[in-house]
């Protein structure tokens, strides 16, 4: 597979792993933060870790657009479906995780509500096409990268002239997701991460650009690398941030120069500039109120937002109390410090949302990585 | 004398299946030698009992049963019909026995047109032919619309073993060698290709087939040193790996450079966001052996159209946790979890 | 990408699969270029010149430093 398997060769892969352990210098620590959920599942799916040198950490940041979504959310959308007359086209993704009283759209398509899962939002638009008498909504979700396509939904299905179609939205911006690691309201109870460095996503930043992550370099002295999401991009990125560690640099880097630039989208920017405004707070799951972080659809085409048809109100649901979602998600725990961890928190039985989606912490440790933690606790 | 009653034939063409076919009457019995028996056709159906008869062989005897409800009902490189064939005769060889007779059961939708019924019909007997394994017996019945997606199929299979080969999970020691008869995840793939809309530039394939001369094959080359086999269908290889090492109290350790996945099924789990070793198999096994007769039976099974990939793809290991790892060929380890939730809607 | 479609499409292959993508969010794309696709939309162009730049730097066990990256960005 051409741009794929080259990024994925394992003798590349080696001579970074020698070249990473020759810089690193003895007694120094490289925490290193990723909040792109493509790059937990790939640094999982690959055994990264195994290539790095003991004192190179890899850390799990808010990069789930699954894993953030507020419960409450979760329950308006099971509310939504089970109106007779809603259809609601979700993510895959979507359909596990759980809600309040352990409530998921999987159970609540068992229980006969019209759920469906699509692969792209045209998918939904289509629907809404072919089946007037329904009424279509779409559960958007997803950082910079969904965004678009949502926006494109929302055209396309003005352009057609559908009055049955709608959007609930819960899209979030990265940046915010940035601010809330390293600053928050949260901090004090769910702690602060020692962080240093960043390695920046990939598809996100295709659309916005690395622009955005300058103030955060600046801000708080931290390198940023913009990293794609194939493995050998990762090691390349790593051993971008180590030598910027030892350096002393805090410089935004583009490791992912073949599909970003520093403007990044201007076509799909614009699109989500006119269909949405940021809202003035969003609630994110385990990290509580973060400003400024989220979306909605803008005044001019309310008659496309599924909050206001229905009347929604927020929910507010509750985590269960014992779930350390919202500080593995900040990077602060491990999933393996959370006592429901295999426990009572498995895929199967997901008790928060970082154990649902592929992309989550606790999901990648379960699946790919939890054969490390008898190595680590026998040593 | 009085003269036959004058019956009506099936329109094949444009009929449906309705709810008289179902009830056991006139309508019903047509249905059955029309459609089943004419493409099912061997001495026992040609008997016309309720029952099949035949002379059991001595020693120890194997016995199956499986459901079929894969949607869609027709899929590249097979259907239904052909699938329940496959599969029965399958878990069969997986006990190392010889498949001997089937039987099916059929729940057909008030609606369902005659024509695909046909089509089924004569799949699986084309498939029960070419396997040499006859459906011996069968039965019919009809629910209302919306009581079953087009139809449904049930089988039962028995089969003789050879003497003296008895394998079994906890049979397994660590060393022993993982063999995988050929490539991953093309069943499930040419299923979803259908419902998602994926062309493919050379047609892939269901890989839908019987694997019981294969095993045939295998037997003969090493049999008193096979452990077990499994076909490793909903769930994929990890599934099955899994199921494996939880039964043997072992783990398994395996090489995913060996592992063999066709270029476009590799593409087609990349654009959907799939792992091929989580994608169901219907025409693969999986065998472990002990290691001094992994090359031999590598070499009889790749003599075999059916095990012309076959490969060596890791070995069983200690492990109290039973966990499967795997060195991915980027140079790290991962775990080979069994799958959670459901990723593939019905393609067995 | 293989061909543009009416309507913002276009059929995209990979390894001799193919599939239909909305390619609304990229400019100017045309047969033969590759893209990033996520949701059924291109998101990027893949740039085949940087694309080779990172390859042959990572064969060469090297790294793109401040001074690369200059010369990458517009």
């Amino acid at each position: 597979m051409k741009y794929i398997d080259e990024y994925r060769d394992g003798r590349i892969a080696q001579t970074f792993a020698r070249q990473i352990a020759g810089e690193v210098k003895a007694g120094a620590s490289y925490r290193l933060i990723e909040f792109c959920g493509g790059h937990t599942h790939a640094i999982s799916r690959f055994g990264i870790a195994d290539l790095l040198p003991a004192n190179v950490r890899m850390i799990h940041g808010p990069g789930c657009p699954v894993c953030v979504l507020p419960v409450g959310r979760i329950d308006m959308a099971i509310g939504l479906a089970i109106r007779p007359e809603v259809t609601l086209c979700t993510y895959g993704d979507l359909m596990r995780v759980p809600g309040s009283q352990g409530a998921s759209l999987l159970k609540t398509k068992a229980a006969g509500a019209d759920i469906r899962m699509v692969y792209s939002t045209l998918d939904a638009v289509r629907i809404a096409e072919a089946e007037p008498s329904r009424e279509v909504v779409f559960f958007a979700i997803g950082f910079e990268t969904t965004t678009p396509p949502t926006a494109l939904a929302i055209r396309l299905a003005a352009a057609k002239g559908l009055k049955n179609f709608s959007v609930f939205c819960n899209h979030v911006l990265t940046p915010a997701a940035i601010q809330s690691i390293l600053e928050s309201p949260e901090v004090r109870t769910l702690g602060r991460v020692r962080v240093d460095g960043f390695i920046g996503p990939s598809h996100v930043s295709t659309i916005i650009g690395t622009q955005p992550y300058e103030f955060f370099a600046e801000e708080f002295g931290k390198p940023v690398v913009v990293t794609g999401f194939e493995p050998l991009d990762v090691l390349q990125a790593i051993l971008m941030l180590v030598r910027q560690v030892n350096e002393g640099r805090h410089e935004v880097e583009n490791q992912y120069v073949r599909a970003v630039t520093r403007d990044g989208n201007a076509i799909a920017k614009r699109e989500v500039a006119e269909f949405f405004e940021p809202r003035k707070s969003f609630v994110w799951r385990g990290l509580g109120v973060v400003p400024y972080s989220g979306l909605r659809l803008k005044q001019a085409y309310a008659a496309f937002d599924a909050e206001l048809r229905f009347e929604l109100a927020d929910a507010g649901g509750e985590d269960n109390p014992a779930c350390e979602c919202g500080a593995i998600l900040r990077g602060v725990k491990t999933p393996t410090e959370c006592k429901l961890f295999g426990k009572l928190c498995t895929p199967d039985t997901p008790m928060g949302s970082c154990m649902v989606s592929s992309e989550g912490a606790c999901a990648a440790h379960w699946t790919y990585g939890r054969f490390r933690d008898r190595a680590r606790s026998a040593a | 004398m009085t003269a036959k009653a004058y019956r009506r034939r099936l329109d094949i063409k444009n009929g449906r299946v309705d709810l008289s076919h179902g009830s056991g009457g006139r309508a019903m019995a047509q249905l059955i030698t029309d459609i089943f028996h004419k493409a099912l056709d061997n001495e026992w159906l040609r008997r016309g009992n309720d029952q099949a008869a035949f002379d059991v062989a001595q020693g120890r005897m194997v016995m199956t049963t499986d459901g079929y409800v894969v949607s869609p009902l027709f899929f590249p490189g097979g259907d239904i019909g052909s699938l329940a064939v496959h599969g029965t005769i399958n878990d069969i060889a997986m006990g190392g026995a010889h498949p001997l007779y089937l039987s099916a059961s059929f729940i057909i939708e008030e609606g369902f047109p005659l024509v695909d019924l046909k089509r089924i019909a004569d799949s699986m007997g084309a498939a029960a032919g070419a396997a040499g394994v006859p459906v011996v017996t069968g039965d019919t019945k009809v629910v209302e619309r919306g009581k079953a997606d087009g139809v449904f199929i049930s089988t039962t299979g028995i089969g003789a073993v050879p003497g003296g080969l008895d394998l079994s999970a906890d049979k397994i020691q660590p060393g022993d060698r993982v063999i995988l008869s050929g490539t991953l995840g093309d069943h499930g793939v040419a299923v979803m290709s259908k419902r998602k809309n994926l062309s493919f530039d050379t047609a892939l394939l269901s890989d839908s087939a019987p694997l019981h001369g294969l095993v045939a094959a295998m037997v003969e080359a090493g049999g008193h040193h096979l452990r077990v086999m499994r076909d490793p269908t909903r769930g994929g290889l990890a599934a099955t790996l899994n199921e494996l090492a939880d039964r043997s109290n072992i783990g398994f350790r395996l090489a995913e450079d060996a592992i063999p996945v066709r270029p476009e099924v590799a593409a087609a789990c990349e654009l959907l966001g799939l792992d091929p070793l989580y994608v169901a198999n219907e025409g693969k096994l999986v065998a472990v052996l002990a290691p001094k007769a992994a090359e031999t039976v590598l070499a009889a099974m790749r003599t075999h159209p059916l095990g012309r990939d076959a490969a060596i793809i890791g070995e069983a290991i200690e492990d109290d946790h039973h966990f499967v790892q795997m060195t991915t060929g980027f140079g790290g380890g991962r775990m080979v979890d069994w799958l959670s939730g459901e990723q593939l809607p019905r393609i067995c | 990408m293989n061909a543009i479609l009416p309507d913002g499409m276009a059929r995209v292959t990979l390894s001799g699969v193919s599939m239909e993508i909305s390619i609304a969010l990229v400019g100017d794309v045309g047969v033969g270029d590759y893209v990033i696709v996520h949701v059924g939309y291109a998101l990027a162009r893949i740039d085949p010149e940087e694309a080779e730049r990172t390859l042959s730097l990572m064969r060469e066990g090297g790294l793109i430093g401040p001074s690369e990256m200059m010369e990458a960005l517009p």
